[in-house]
């Protein structure tokens, strides 16, 4: 099919959030450039407003019927729009948990905000994009901005080491991506994701046609665990979560997830969904090995930000065994399961940026040391947080993994949903670890927490989240299933 | 044999040839040198697959701007080979193993079988007032506008970036306070300290 061209005022009307937010990055780009010291904190606001803004206005755009703008390469529809929306209101409370962490630490510039917004746009474009060309624009958007918001702690040992490795094994990954789809753009001769999905689709597709998409699948299906971190792509995660700054890393495993499932819903799910028997395989080994290799590995880490590392790995297979199912619930279970996920681990990331103090970076296990005796609140957060994490009832964690098990095991695969369980089972030991430091173990140094009241009240209202969506988690699941 | 396939296969066997030669020199600036034979001769295979512009944007910006300030950034840095080369010969049984594999394997799936002239027919020639960058163009400024605009987002990124990650903390920055030079007074400059030489005791 011929790509036409088309532009007028109402299709960029639907692009109106995406437009909004690179003109308030540029404003804000130059605005910084005049602030003083003293005014500093004006980049934060504007931040925050900007994202506030970008969300409202994705907001109004949730139930406007499906829509495919720009010459075929981007879309509108409910999946964008909503996730569009968590992903500005998890970026607003990741900035809120970040800044008493940047200044603690000194790195409260301006570029770090400019940069995660910058990131922020491109998981956008990838949420909304509808050609292979917009998805790899978006992804390498994202990622450069999140290379350089590792390495902007430049003094901090390690940061450098984390952003190249991030970038070099990043780079290769996009590069396996870029083949994979320049092989399925070579059979079916568009970029276009319908276009794609109708090629792959067709009754009397032949051998060769299915041997070349195959072997474009698997680049792709790598490309994207790599992006996820699945094993045996996951190299990566733990050096990267421990190298960055918390607050980078915090944002690192939260936010870019959401773009990073959407990707996958839109190449595999829209574009190959015919193919699908070709990649659950795949992913059914992707998972079991994720799950396995996160929930032991973690086991037997001291510093609680590789032991988060590990944790999202096994986080991600589950994530990735809702996709095996090929079943509608089954996707809608996995996106669910996405936003529980990242719920869940601000609230953790929040309550070591808590703990952090200037000039001191509270990243051990040991940290948590008797904090039920100076903070019973946090304490009590942060047992919320890892119970969760767990997958203990009534919290949201024990039913996003409720959910895809159930899938899985409708879907007849009930040896995964075994071995998942068994795995789930084993990890809790060591989420179960640092509740027994936080209530039976002495603190050996001083551990107040003097962060400021904004970062305080969000947390706590984080982690009541996890409690009440546990509790009425009807209509988050509905909301989930009802974007495929 | 045509005279377009032999073009093809001499410009194919530099490609090649300059691409290992690159790899397996000793001399990070005599490599580079290889690396500007190898775009050569890819852009001309691309002259021969009619993407003029293409072919000429590959030599302005690639051979014109980016390896010459290769070469720059060799010539000043001053790159120890030998421990890269300790690795590269440690990891060459590997790492040549792997590579016969993966080359075998994409051979069986993208040889002759599947993408023989027979199955895929080799594009029709243009006629000769066809323009190339004209059609680009076309396609760039409407079809392909979005990701064109998401291109300059990506350049814009690595501006800020690249001055985000070089530019020094405002303490380590030395620069000239002209106000400062001009109102200097000669106390300012000459401080007169009395030094007492110390006593044993004090030691």
């Amino acid at each position: 099919m011929m790509n036409t061209f088309q532009f007028d005022t109402a299709s960029l009307l639907l692009a109106l959030p995406e437009i909004f937010l690179l003109s308030a990055i540029v404003v804000v780009l130059l605005l910084d450039l005049f602030l003083t010291k003293r005014f500093k904190q004006v980049t934060y606001y504007l931040t925050q407003a900007s994202l506030l803004i970008t969300g409202v206005l994705s907001y109004n755009l949730i139930g406007h019927p499906e829509t495919v703008i720009f010459s075929n390469s981007f879309v509108l529809d409910d999946m964008a729009s909503v996730f569009k929306v968590f992903m500005m209101g998890f970026s607003m409370v990741a900035m809120v948990y970040s800044r008493h962490y940047l200044t603690q630490h000194s790195l409260f510039r301006g570029e770090y905000f400019i940069l995660v917004l910058l990131s922020i746009l491109g998981m956008m474009v990838m949420v909304s994009g509808y050609s292979l060309l917009t998805l790899y624009l978006g992804l390498e958007i994202l990622s450069l901005s999140l290379y350089t918001l590792i390495a902007i702690a430049r003094k901090r040992s390690g940061a450098i080491e984390a952003a190249l490795k991030y970038f070099v094994l990043g780079a290769i990954a996009s590069g396996l991506l870029l083949y994979g789809m320049s092989m399925i753009y070579g059979i079916s001769g568009s970029l276009n994701i319908s276009d794609i999905s109708a090629f792959a689709s067709d009754a009397n597709l032949g051998a060769r046609e299915t041997l070349i998409i195959n072997f474009g699948l698997v680049f792709l299906v790598i490309g994207i665990a790599f992006k996820l971190g699945a094993v045996p792509f996951h190299m990566w995660v733990p050096d990267v979560y421990q190298g960055s700054p918390t607050s980078v890393t915090m944002f690192i495993s939260t936010v870019p997830k959401i773009a990073a499932v959407a990707m996958l819903v839109r190449i595999l799910v829209d574009g190959l969904g015919a193919m699908h028997a070709y990649w659950a395989d795949l992913f059914m080994v992707l998972a079991v090995l994720s799950i396995a290799l996160g929930s032991v590995v973690a086991l037997m880490q001291t510093n609680i930000k590789r032991m988060l590392a590990y944790s999202t790995i096994s986080h991600v297979g589950f994530i990735m065994l809702g996709f095996v199912t090929g079943v509608v619930s089954g996707y809608g279970a996995a996106v669910f399961y996405v936003f529980v996920y990242i719920l869940i681990s601000l609230a953790a990331f929040g309550i070591i940026i808590l703990l952090n103090k200037e000039g001191f970076e509270a990243d051990q296990i040991s940290d948590f040391k008797g904090l039920s005796k100076h903070s019973p609140w946090f304490a009590l957060m942060m047992l919320a947080v890892m119970l969760s994490m767990a997958g203990v009832p009534p919290f949201i964690g024990f039913y996003s993994k409720f959910f895809i098990l159930q899938q899985v095991i409708s879907a007849g695969f009930i040896t995964l949903a075994v071995v998942a369980v068994v795995f789930a089972v084993i990890s809790a030991y060591y989420y179960l670890q640092i509740i027994k430091s936080m209530y039976f173990e002495d603190a050996d140094k001083d551990i107040t927490i003097s962060a400021p009241m904004d970062i305080q009240l969000v947390l706590s209202i984080n982690a009541i989240l996890i409690l009440v969506v546990g509790i009425f988690p009807d209509f988050w699941m509905k909301l989930a299933l009802s974007l495929f | 044999m045509t005279f377009d396939q032999i073009l093809f296969y001499v410009f194919s066997f530099w490609f090649i040839a300059s691409s290992l030669a690159m790899i397996f020199s000793r001399n990070a600036a005599k490599a580079v040198l290889f690396l500007i034979l190898s775009f050569f001769s890819a852009a001309s295979i691309w002259i021969l697959l009619e993407a003029e512009f293409l072919a000429i944007t590959l030599i302005l910006v690639y051979v014109g701007a980016v390896m010459v300030l290769f070469l720059f950034v060799i010539k000043m840095l001053n790159i120890d080979k030998s421990t890269l080369r300790a690795k590269f010969t440690g990891y060459l049984p590997l790492g040549l193993l792997v590579a016969a594999i993966i080359i075998v394997e994409m051979t069986l799936v993208l040889g002759g079988n599947q993408f023989g002239l027979d199955i895929v027919t080799a594009p029709a020639r243009h006629a000769a007032d066809y323009s190339n960058i004209t059609v680009l163009a076309m396609q760039l400024y409407t079809v392909y506008v979005y990701p064109f605009e998401l291109a300059a987002v990506l350049l814009l990124i690595a501006i800020i970036a690249s001055i985000t990650l070089v530019q020094r903390n405002e303490l380590n920055r030395k620069k000239q306070s002209i106000s400062e030079q001009v109102n200097v007074q000669a106390k300012d400059r000459v401080r007169l300290v009395s030094i007492t030489t110390p006593s044993k005791e004090d030691k």
